[in-house]
Formats: C-alpha cells, structure tokens, sequence
C-alpha cells in the first residue's frame, strides 16, 4: 500500500516549509523513522522522517522549493508496487494530516516522532463550520485569528472583524510557485534599479507576524532603571578567577540567573495573559533573544531560577549556537515565561523590547559603561548599566512592574542578595 | 377573518367535513352528549345524529380497533382521545394495525383514519397525565403526525388529515383550547409537512412546534430586545418533516435552537439537529442546543412542574449562548 509523504507541521506554527535537502533519491529504499529530507520551518531547519518502509517515489518538490503544510511532495510504495496514476503530482493534500492517516495499519506509530505529532495538534485550529467555509471563501487563513467562541473557537464574528483589517490576514499559503533559491539575506543591488523586492524568509515572516500580534493588541508600558554593576563585576572577576579552564560566567548570565531569581519572589511577573484569564507560572523559563541570520529567535532556559550559574552559561552558549545554525528543536524556543533581550554587546545605551506573547514581561539590557557617579559625597567612576522592562499592562501595573525591577537591581547591584 | 378559539376551529373542521363527506365520522369517549371533554364536539351529535358521533366505553384500545376495522370497509374516522395519555393503552392497534395494514395488503387496504386529542403538560396533572408523545408517533413508519399551534392551523391540518388516506395523529394542547386566532372560513387546508415561519429574523432560528411556539415567539421578543433577531419556524408537521424550510432558515441565520415539550432523549429535537447538522452544516456557527422539558417524570409541585418546562427564559439563553453572548 502507498503511503504519502505530506509536508509536515514541523513547528508550531509553520504553515508552509522549504525543501532544503532531500536525503533520499527517487527510487531509495527508505525505512520509517529514516530521514527523508530536510526542510526550513518558520523556525528551524528541521528532518522530515519516513513514516512507512518502501521505496520512495514521485518526488514532487525540488530542492529550494517551498509548499504549504499539508501538500503532497512524495510517495512510499512498497517494493515492485505500481504508483496510482494521480498520485503526487500535485494535487492538494490534506493540510495538516494526522500522521496515522499516513501510516499503514500494520505498523506501529513511530515512537521517535512525537514533536511532530504534536505540532500537527498544535496546529489545527477549532473553528465554526461556518467560520472555515468564510476563511476559505475569503482567503482568510484562520490560523492568524484569534477565535472569541469557547476553546478560542474561530466563529462568524471573529471573519468579520478580520474583513475589516484584510491585509494582515489574508494567507500567504496560497499555491505556491517554483520559489527561486532562498535569498542572501541582505542583498545587495548592482542592478543600478532604485529598489529590489525580496521575498520574505520563513522566519521574518514569522517575526513579522508575531510581534504585529505584540505591540499593537498589547498594551505595552515601559520602567527603566540604572543599575550599578561594580559589586556584579567584582564577583564575576572573582568566579571567573576560581573557575580557571573550568568555565566562563559572563554578564549575561549573572543578568538571566538574577532575573530568573526575581521572578520568585515576584510571581504578578511571570505570568502568561490567556485571553480570559491569566496564567501565574510558578516554573521560571527564561527566553534569551538570539540575532541569527536574518532575524531573532528566543530559545529557552527552564527552570534558570534554581540552575547554577556555569550550568545557565553554558545551555545559553548551546542555545545560542543552536540558534545561529538554525538547529534549534520546537521545545527548545517554546515555554518561556519570560525574556530578556540584551544589546549591551551592540554598544546600546538604552531601548524597549517588544514584549512575546503570551508573556507579560521582556527586559532590554543595555550595555555596561563608566560614569561618574557621586558615591557618599564623592563623584566616582562607576561600571552602570540601564535595564528597560516592557510591561504588558493588563497583567502588570506600574508599581508590580517597579518592584520586580526593583529586586532585579538590588540582586545585580549586590549579587549576595541572590542567597537571600 | 373572523377571530375563533382552537377548541372552535377544530369543530369546525370536524363540522365542515362531515358535511362534506358522509362517510367521516367521530367515535371517542364522552364526544357525543357531553360534547367533548374539552368541547371540541360541542353541537355536532345534535347535527349529525348518534351514526356520525359515537360515544364510546371507557376501552381506548377496543374504541381504535373499531375505527381501523371501519376504515378497512371504506369510512373516514376520527378518533377522539380524551388524552394522548391514555392513548397509550390503544398503541398496538395504532402502530401495529393502522400504520401497518396498508403495507402488509401490498398497498390494497388505505386505513384512511384520523387519531386526534390533547398531547403533552396542562398544569399540575403530575406524572401519568403530562407527557409528550409525538417522538414515540413520530418514529413509525405509516404514521403521518401533525401538531398544530394556532387556530388556523388547527383547522387546516385537521382537515387536511381527515382528507389523506393514511393514518394522521392530530396532537393538539389542552392549554392551546383555548387560545384565539384568526381562522380562514371554509376550505382552508393547510398541507401536510410544510413547516411554517411564524416570524422572521435573521441571527437565530427557534425551532418548535405545538405548544412551544408560544413560549418560542415570546423568547423572540426579549431577544429583540437585546438586539438579537430571531427567526420562530413552526414545524407543524413532525412526520414528515419540512426539512427544506428548516435547512434555508439556519442557512440563513447560521444558528439553531429546538424547542419541545418532549423528553430530551430521543427526542423531535433530535431528529431535527440531525437534519440541521447533515443538510446546513457549513452554515452552522455554533454547535445547536435545544431546550426540553427536564429529563424527569413531570413533577405535580407547581414550582417544580414550572422548572421542568421548556420556558422562553430557557430558549432566550440557549439563543444567546449560539449567538456566543453569553
């Protein structure tokens, strides 16, 4: 029995996915579980996987082409088996196809595939029967809406409001043509023409989607505070001096243990804004905002509140690489509670940050410079640092926020105030 | 048009078809010298003598069986229930004979015959005597069943019942006697298994039937008030159904409530969500909900019997939670 290889849900949110690699041929016998290709989410490049043993056929997406999740872009055939006359040559597929229709019934779901299972969950999305036949008739992709019926079901009135902004919801996975290679990221024009348009990449795509859901539906406010880092410096001199070649303890990671230790004690903080409720966490994940190539990505550190220090340095160096190479799993950038966003290392006095949604809090981190300071009636050179806090305010009030940052600042400025 | 009361619209009918046709007749107990428990014969013995207005022994199930062995010789019965409570008793001469017969003769034996009388709660008449049958008549094949919830209606369907050659159940309402309406004079047949928009609106459906559509068009009215328009469909015939009127309604409003007396188990409303559900289902915003009475045996307390009821309370917030207000 054929099985066919649909493009898959390998992220949340991803809704379309570039074939960046096959890693098999037609006419390769695969196996399930087997790596197939490799293909760029919206976040990742992520392996798309076998999922029933055979001989792959009718390859229907070259390399460097992208198709919407759901499409048809193979088939497995079992040894000697004939192709259906039809088949996989591009005739729509099921979007987001539960992966045990695919799988024949003989064989068991493949245990070494759950992110993506669960990404196909994630992905579908509760709407009206109504509401599906107005989106599809509209060009509406209902998964840019937010469904005001029960479960965040999408109905009627969630369409119409949509029709009243159109632009920013009208589905960017329609049939997709013969995408030429992917982009260099920053092209530059020798054509002597006064512009050039470039397709969006997956991932500017997804940054431009979720942060127009931040600073226009969220109502965001700002408390900046300066922090003096002298005390923070000395320790992180002494630690480092202690450790030797056993590791490095940097700024950043004093600045993720002390917010994630201020979180504790400030729970109003660490909290998600649902809709109809709000989520207290009483789990600390820290998201740390990475610039890759082309755009950002917030991995996450669990649990950073009760991490040792070196541990926190050394998943944020991963992270950070991972990041960078695009490498990064959907468990590592999803979860976070709360972030923080550190330009210090740009040369950057002072900015706001976007806040990330669901998240009720983002802190900016500015870099670290001498000032004169007057110090017991003396003016000193002092190392200080400005720490903005963008605050969601159905969730944070000022003086909420204030406090946090004013923990946040007296851990920094004295760091033995995290043992308290 | 001149303004009548159910009870008197149905007395027409009867009236007017006896006039008719000769071979129409009614039979039941207490329809001839008392003229009806709830005086739907009243003047018809004197009219049409002791042959055409038969009073009966109290013995529903002996009294059915001779009027579906009088319509096998060729007349036109109705038979008069004094309730559809105690029509359970005549159940097998009803499903098992007249439903049936045609079918079993190979289409040689019509059993043209009418089973009419009060259907579902008065006030306070407790458990054994408040009970909605229509989704137990509803269900046999060889049944027709009509439910009329006006005069008009009630004159129309019941001459029209007395006219078709199958069996037809007439539910009426012990609490619709003695509601008014205006009545077409003369001939006024309303077809069976057409349903009927008694008032149009455009963001809800209420579905119901008999004694529903009052409380139906009074929950359509604080719905207005709130700036909800709904649309009251009366079924009027539960067998068969109208389901094309059904369909092109919540086609056009998108959402659904059923009302009726009946239990909800099983029930009329079942039947209609799953033609709601089947023929309208890329129009549906919100998952249908119907209102019934409370799945108990109808309690005598005054209190209690008011909160098993359907109510245009219960309708007005299963409208507002389709419309997602609530």
């Amino acid at each position: 029995m054929a099985t066919t290889v649909f493009m898959e849900a390998l992220s949340p949110t991803m809704e379309e996915g570039r074939l960046v690699k096959w890693h098999k041929r037609e006419g390769d016998a695969v196996q399930v579980g087997e790596t197939l290709a490799e293909v760029e989410t919206d976040k990742a490049i992520m392996d798309l996987q076998a999922r029933a043993d055979g001989i792959l056929r009718q390859v229907a997406v070259a390399e460097g082409q992208t198709v919407p999740v759901g499409k048809e872009i193979a088939v497995i055939v079992a040894p000697g088996e004939a192709v259906a006359a039809g088949r996989g040559t591009g005739e729509e597929g099921r979007v987001a196809p539960s992966p045990a229709a695919t799988v024949p019934a003989a064989s068991p779901v493949p245990h070494h595939s759950p992110p993506a299972a669960a990404a196909a969950d994630a992905t579908r999305v509760k709407a009206s029967p109504l509401a599906r036949r107005m989106a599809k008739e509209s060009g509406v992709d209902l998964q840019l809406l937010t469904g005001s019926g029960p479960g965040g079901r999408v109905v009627r009135r969630d369409l119409e409001t949509a029709a009243a902004r159109p632009a920013a919801t009208v589905s960017a996975s329609a049939p997709v043509a013969p995408v030429p290679p992917p982009p260099s990221p920053i092209p530059v024009s020798r054509t002597g023409a006064p512009y050039e348009d470039v397709p969006l990449t997956q991932i500017r795509k997804t940054i431009a989607k979720r942060l127009a859901t931040s600073l226009g539906p969220v109502p965001h406010f700002f408390l900046t505070t300066e922090v003096d880092m002298e005390r923070a410096a000395e320790a992180r001199d002494a630690l480092n001096r202690q450790l030797g070649d056993r590791g490095k303890v940097s700024f950043n990671d004093i600045i993720l243990k002390a917010t994630a230790l201020a979180l504790t004690k400030h729970r109003a903080c660490n909290a998600w804004f649902q809709e109809d409720h709000i989520r207290y966490w009483n789990e600390v994940h820290i998201g740390m905002a990475v610039a890759v190539e082309d755009g950002l990505i917030t991995p996450v550190i669990r649990n950073a509140d009760v991490k040792p220090l070196l541990e926190i340095g050394r998943e944020a160096g991963d992270l950070a690489d991972k990041a960078r190479s695009r490498r990064l799993q959907p468990h590592e950038y999803t979860g976070s509670t709360f972030s923080v966003s550190n330009l210090g290392m740009f040369d950057i006095d002072q900015f706001t940050a976007v806040i990330n949604p669901p998240e009720a809090g983002i802190i900016a981190v500015g870099s670290i410079v001498q000032k004169p300071v007057v110090v017991d009636a003396t003016v000193l050179p002092r190392r200080r640092m400005r720490i903005t806090m963008s605050c969601d305010h159905r969730v944070i009030d000022g003086a909420t926020g204030a406090g946090f940052l004013k923990t946040l600042k007296e851990m920094l400025e004295n760091p033995l105030a995290m043992l308290l | 048009m001149p303004t009548l009361t159910y009870r008197d619209a149905l007395n027409q009918a009867l009236r007017e078809e006896m006039q008719r046709d000769p071979s129409v007749f009614l039979m039941g107990e207490e329809v001839g010298v008392y003229q009806g428990a709830y005086k739907v014969s009243r003047g018809l013995l004197e009219e049409f003598g002791p042959m055409r207005v038969v009073d009966t022994p109290i013995a529903e199930l002996g009294f059915a069986g001779v009027g579906v062995g009088a319509a096998m010789a060729g007349l036109r019965p109705v038979i008069e229930f004094m309730t559809w409570n105690f029509a359970v008793l005549a159940l097998d001469q009803i499903v098992n004979s007249a439903a049936k017969i045609l079918y079993e003769s190979g289409g040689q034996v019509p059993i043209p015959i009418v089973f009419r009388g009060p259907n579902g709660a008065a006030l306070q008449l407790a458990a054994q005597h408040s009970q909605a049958w229509e989704s137990w008549l509803a269900h046999i094949p060889g049944l027709k069943v009509v439910a009329p919830a006006t005069p008009a209606d009630a004159k129309g369907l019941l001459k029209a019942a007395i006219r078709d050659d199958n069996p037809v159940i007439v539910l009426e309402g012990e609490m619709l006697y003695n509601t008014k309406g205006d009545v077409p004079e003369g001939e006024h047949v309303v077809p069976i298994g057409k349903a009927d928009v008694k008032r149009a609106g455009t963001d809800v459906t209420l579905i119901c039937h008999s004694k529903t559509v009052v409380p139906a068009l009074k929950a359509a009215e604080q719905l207005q008030e709130q700036g909800v328009s709904a649309e009251v469909v009366d079924l009027r015939s539960l067998r068969p159904m109208d389901e094309e009127t059904l369909v092109a309604s919540v086609v056009k409003t998108n959402r659904c409530v059923v009302a009726e007396e009946g239990w909800p188990h099983c029930g009329i409303g079942a039947q209609v969500v799953d033609i709601i559900q089947r023929e309208a289902f890329d129009s549906l915003d919100a998952p249908v909900l119907r209102v019934t009475q409370a799945d108990v045996p109808m309690p005598y307390n005054k209190q209690l019997e008011r909160a098993a009821k359907p109510s245009p309370e219960k309708i007005v917030a299963a409208a507002r939670r389709v419309c997602y207000l609530d």
